[in-house]
């Protein structure tokens, strides 16, 4: 399926710039995995050592979040959009 | 899934009884209010009757506390510890460049009341923290969140759970930001959307990120916005909402926020029943002790300017961004830290080499890099370019 992966904005250096990345995928679990195949910086700041996705990380189908759908499982339609949503604070260097 | 029929319908934040009367003063200042139904005499009581505690005042809490104030928000307590700095006045549009040094909650406080004096204005000179939090919250009917930290964050979410109190949420990230409002009509609090704070160094701050200055005061007015209509009890808060905006496309999304059963704070079983240590949850004390960086041979910028002076044959790599090159350099060559894997073969093993940046942490990291690449000779600037501002040439600027 052809899928839309929406980049936030701390993330974007790892991918080349981009806000957004259009790939195939049939689940979030492949999108995922094709998104950290082609930005490789992205793969530490997704996923933890042990190859969980980071709880500050969000993932969104649309606008469910992935955790109360089938997580990575979730299957993916034509023209749906992965979102990453991660958590921000602005401000302070502390 | 969440909808609306899914959270109560919302009543009104407030605890008093609304007073019984606005002054013929009141009434021609709030005339723009009262002359519309969704407000009208009822809310506009409601809004005198309110007490909003506002946490900063700072990019988010500049537009916040101007429009509680403009609106009449009876009480409005504002916390801050911090001074006014020059680099504030690119978003914190609640100071003048006057109040340069200045307590940020002084300067504010004469701000809001100058706009509106009939409101008080409570202020909390002071850090908020586990041992004050609950003692400074209990006395309002409504949190804003205009902090710029994970650690206070948390705390604020806990402490607003622990009390029952709706706490209104802003971040914001250089031109991006969210919104939403937590903790409210059976809801989802903050930790049900992020159980957990991210690492220390995964997520830049403005200071290290930059963030256009307008940014804040747009996601600041939703939270005012957001605020106002939980006191006068219109409208669809941002309950069970995750609002996301990107200035650069000038974008609104929303996602839908769910409460987590499994909360360990507003869940069904919670596990967090009393305020724990921020810092130490958020990882900040572990990154003051162990930091990876502090493997890295340093040398100070004076140690530096003292082997240039003698001839010795250093190279001076700058790891940081094209733009910040442009602000201000010492001659280096310029490999961005994200490149540096890319373009190391640009680099000569045998030199001695002295990594810098801005402040001396992407330098430690480039450092490490080339260490473990092979590169016996590699030295991090300590302090980066702002040091080399303080202690060796003061005709480079500060960013």
């Amino acid at each position: 399926m052809a899928v839309k992966v929406i980049i936030p904005t701390p993330l974007r250096s790892y991918a080349g710039k981009q806000a957004s990345v259009e790939l195939q995928a049939a689940t979030v679990a492949e999108a995922l995995s094709a998104l950290t195949a082609k930005f490789g910086d992205l793969k530490k700041h997704l996923y933890s050592d042990d190859g969980c996705l980071r709880s500050f990380v969000n993932v969104y189908v649309n606008d469910e979040d992935i955790r109360y759908l089938q997580k990575d499982q979730t299957r993916l339609n034509e023209g749906d959009t992965v979102s990453i949503v991660p958590s921000i604070a602005g401000g302070s260097r502390r | 899934m969440a909808s609306k029929t899914d959270i109560a319908a919302p009543k009104p934040a407030t605890t008093a009884q609304p007073p019984l009367s606005l002054s013929k003063e009141e009434v021609l200042r709030y005339s723009r209010h009262l002359i519309m139904p969704e407000v009208g005499m009822d809310g506009q009581l409601k809004l005198k009757a309110a007490k909003v505690l506002c946490i900063g005042t700072g990019g988010l809490g500049a537009p916040l506390g101007q429009y509680l104030a403009a609106a009449g928000v009876g009480r409005i307590g504002l916390v801050d510890f911090d001074k006014v700095d020059l680099t504030n006045l690119q978003r914190q549009i609640l100071f003048s460049t006057n109040d340069v040094n200045r307590p940020k909650i002084q300067a504010a406080a004469e701000r809001l009341c100058g706009l509106n004096p009939d409101i008080q204005i409570d202020t909390f000179e002071t850090m908020l923290t586990s041992a004050n939090a609950l003692d400074i919250l209990k006395d309002y009917d409504i949190v804003v969140d205009g902090t710029d930290n994970f650690a206070t964050r948390y705390l604020v979410n806990d402490a607003c759970v622990l009390l029952g109190k709706p706490n209104v949420y802003g971040s914001i990230f250089r031109f991006e930001g969210q919104a939403s409002v937590f903790g409210y009509s059976n809801g989802p609090c903050y930790r049900c959307l992020y159980p957990e704070p991210p690492p220390p160094g995964l997520v830049p701050s403005c200071a290290e990120g930059g963030v256009l200055g307008v940014l804040p005061g747009i996601v600041g007015s939703i939270q005012a916005a957001e605020t106002l209509k939980l006191i006068i009890g219109k409208g669809e808060p941002l309950v069970g909402r995750l609002l996301l905006f990107d200035a650069l496309s000038m974008k609104f999304r929303e996602l839908k926020l769910r409460k987590n059963p499994d909360c360990p704070v507003c869940g069904a079983r919670p596990t967090v029943t009393k305020l724990i240590d921020y810092s130490e949850f958020c990882g900040v004390r572990g990154e003051e002790t162990s930091a990876p960086a502090s493997t890295v041979p340093e040398i100070t910028p004076r140690e530096l300017k003292a082997r240039l002076d003698r001839g010795d044959n250093l190279f001076i790599l700058d790891v940081r961004e094209p733009h910040e090159y442009q602000i201000c350099n010492i001659g280096g060559y310029l490999i961005p830290l994200g490149d540096l894997s890319k373009r190391v073969n640009e680099l000569d093993s045998s030199r001695e080499i002295v990594a810098h940046c801005r402040s001396g942490k992407r330098s430690a990291e480039a450092s490490e890099f080339l260490r473990q690449s092979g590169f016996r000779k590699v030295l991090n600037l300590k302090g980066g370019i702002l040091a080399w501002s303080d202690e060796v040439d003061p005709s480079v600027p500060k960013y």
